[in-house]
């Protein structure tokens, strides 16, 4: 147990360094020199080599590397925005809690209406109801999240006036936003939820409580349901990064200024320091959620332990 | 009637409903695409100055946009950049996903745990963020935003690749190839990479409407295609700007791409049906 623990905290452990590394090199794998991003091009030769220095471009890679890591690591700084002029970190605190709020609402949301949608529909399998839902999830999952919110402004916002069009500060405004994000990843939770549910319901154990004479509610409750749970919720709360993701549409759509406007808005201005924070800070956090969740699977389901540190080799 | 494998086939295919369905709507698009010319009533890009923002009508069936360019022909030569970007991204993707998947698992030692931990890599940040990422250092534009879409999404096929090579790798007829002193490449390209086949359809077919999705996202973002061009996503970010006054805007280029995920999807689920019956009803 301890060293499945460790094998995926060291695995998490070069993953992030692997990303920071990358991150850091996405600046330097771009065609160009990083100074004329930061200058005019009309400047003398003299003068870029003044900043090039000033800004520490004309020192080893790997030197860089490590001040911008350790400076990160050690203090927080992610560098200053060449367009704004402000410190990035400063820009992220103001931004972060916005997007942490947007994606934790959705996530609450996604969990308390597919996972019982999904449970009915494995329970009630092969019925009309779970074919009524299938089919409309298999039509959600067919409609990309942006073109879900327009439809849902045109009507909520724009034909029917309840709801603001965009916006953050009320309640309102957040209705739209969450609702949407929810409705767009509820097909895929649902599904996961049935498949998850119907894969137990093919074990052996489940055979053998139908075998000792018990009815079918307490098989499907205390033997199916229980052992599905720990994996669903382990699964959902790996899609926490991918809300993240999923953020980034929305707040460009509703003007939320979160992480994901910022990241966009950034990529668009060319504003790289501001780009690399934001990408580290959410490829960390994808890391840890999977480490931390592959160590709770294990640790709450043994055979999981097993199949992934010996079968298939991974 | 001799047994053929091939009719049997076919006399599944039609019996297959999702199969047909899904066919029959992708055909729909590919002659759409094709005969983009013939269809649309005007050039794309061909402003009527006296026709700003008409609601859908007789002359233009979807309406006008701000510059009175016909919506109906744009959503017409939008199909040909959507299945340009199904081709050009699974082609990608599968290129280099059934290149890394055969070495990894034909090798299997270092090379695997050196090629496995680039896919880890590729997973662990969430995928509209690394084609964003790609994006910034490749810079704006459709083919950078399939390539970037594609860098995200190859590692599904060499996942999959690399699990039925390892399992196929010790097979018979493998050994006996090699036994006739069958290169590496011989025994990988000609002997593991045709049993293959079945399941990358089946991932091509699962992996196509997700490409076409993500790619659109990005022209929607504004990071994809750049307007004068017909993308239905760039289309639909357009149209928001007047989503007051002409919510057609922003509605048939979304309708035209939801009914291409879904052929795909139905397609797909046709697909599976075919090729891989232990996966039906799930």
């Amino acid at each position: 147990m301890t060293s499945f623990i460790l094998k995926k905290l060291l695995n998490g452990l070069l993953l992030v360094f692997t990303v920071s590394v990358l991150v850091f090199s996405m600046m330097h794998l771009m065609p160009g020199d990083p100074v004329d991003l930061i200058v005019d091009r009309k400047v003398s030769q003299e003068r870029k080599d003044i900043i090039r220095h000033e800004y520490g471009y004309d020192r080893p890679l790997t030197v860089q590397y490590v001040d911008w890591i350790w400076k990160i690591i050690s203090k927080g700084d992610f560098g200053t925005s060449l367009r704004v002029k402000q410190k990035v970190a400063d820009m992220m605190d103001a931004r972060i809690p916005l997007s942490l709020k947007l994606c934790g609402w959705m996530l609450f949301f996604e969990i308390v209406i597919a996972v019982p949608l999904g449970l009915l529909c494995a329970y009630k399998k092969d019925t009309f109801l779970d074919r009524a839902i299938i089919n409309v999830t298999l039509f959600l999952s067919a409609v990309p999240s942006f073109w879900l919110y327009v439809l849902l402004i045109l009507l909520f916002s724009v034909t029917l006036k309840w709801l603001p069009i965009s916006g953050y500060e009320k309640a309102v405004n957040w209705v739209l936003p969450i609702g949407g994000g929810v409705l767009g990843s509820l097909a895929g939770t649902i599904r996961l939820t049935k498949t998850e549910v119907l894969d137990v319901f093919r074990e052996k154990y489940v055979l053998t409580a139908y075998a000792k004479g018990l009815p079918h509610k307490t098989v499907m409750v205390k033997h199916v349901m229980r052992n599905a749970l720990i994996l669903i919720t382990v699964l959902v709360f790996m899609s926490i990064p991918w809300l993240i993701s999923g953020a980034v549409i929305t707040e460009r759509i509703f003007s939320i200024p979160g992480m994901g406007s910022l990241l966009v808005n950034s990529i668009i201005t060319q504003d790289y320091a501001v780009v690399q924070g934001c990408i580290l800070i959410i490829a960390v956090l994808t890391v840890v959620f999977n480490t931390l969740s592959d160590v709770v699977v294990g640790m709450l389901d043994p055979r999981i332990r097993i199949t992934m540190n010996g079968g298939a080799g991974a | 009637m001799n047994y053929s494998p091939i009719r049997e086939f076919f006399y599944n295919c039609r019996r297959n409903v999702n199969f047909v369905v899904g066919f029959l709507m992708i055909l729909s698009l590919i002659l759409v695409a094709i005969f983009a010319q013939q269809i649309a009533p005007y050039d794309y890009d061909e402003p009527h100055k006296q026709d700003r923002l008409q609601a859908p009508n007789s002359t233009y069936l979807f309406g006008t946009d701000d510059f009175g360019r016909d919506m109906f022909s744009k959503v017409i030569y939008g199909t040909r950049i959507t299945l340009w970007v199904a081709l050009l991204g699974t082609s990608i993707q599968l290129f280099l996903g059934v290149v890394v998947g055969l070495l990894c698992g034909y090798f299997g030692g270092w090379v695997d745990r050196v090629l496995l931990f680039i896919t880890d890599v590729t997973w662990c940040v969430p995928g509209t963020i690394l084609a964003l990422a790609v994006v910034t250092v490749l810079g704006k534009g459709l083919t950078n935003s399939i390539i970037a879409i594609s860098l995200v999404g190859w590692a599904s096929y060499a996942r999959t690749v690399r699990a039925k090579t390892m399992s196929l790798r010790t097979m018979a007829f493998v050994e006996t190839g090699r036994a006739f002193g069958e290169s590496s490449l011989s025994l990988m390209f000609r002997y593991i990479l045709p049993n293959i086949v079945p399941s990358l359809i089946v991932l091509i077919s699962n992996n196509l409407p997700g490409t076409i999705m993500a790619t659109t996202t990005l022209s929607f973002l504004g990071l994809g295609s750049q307007p004068p061009s017909p993308d239905w996503g760039l289309a639909i970010s357009q149209g928001m700007n007047y989503v007051h006054r002409a919510q057609w805007l922003s509605i048939f280029p979304g309708l035209a791409l939801v009914y291409t995920v879904l052929g795909f999807n139905i397609l797909g689920e046709g697909m599976r049906d075919l090729l891989d019956p232990r996966l039906k009803g799930l």
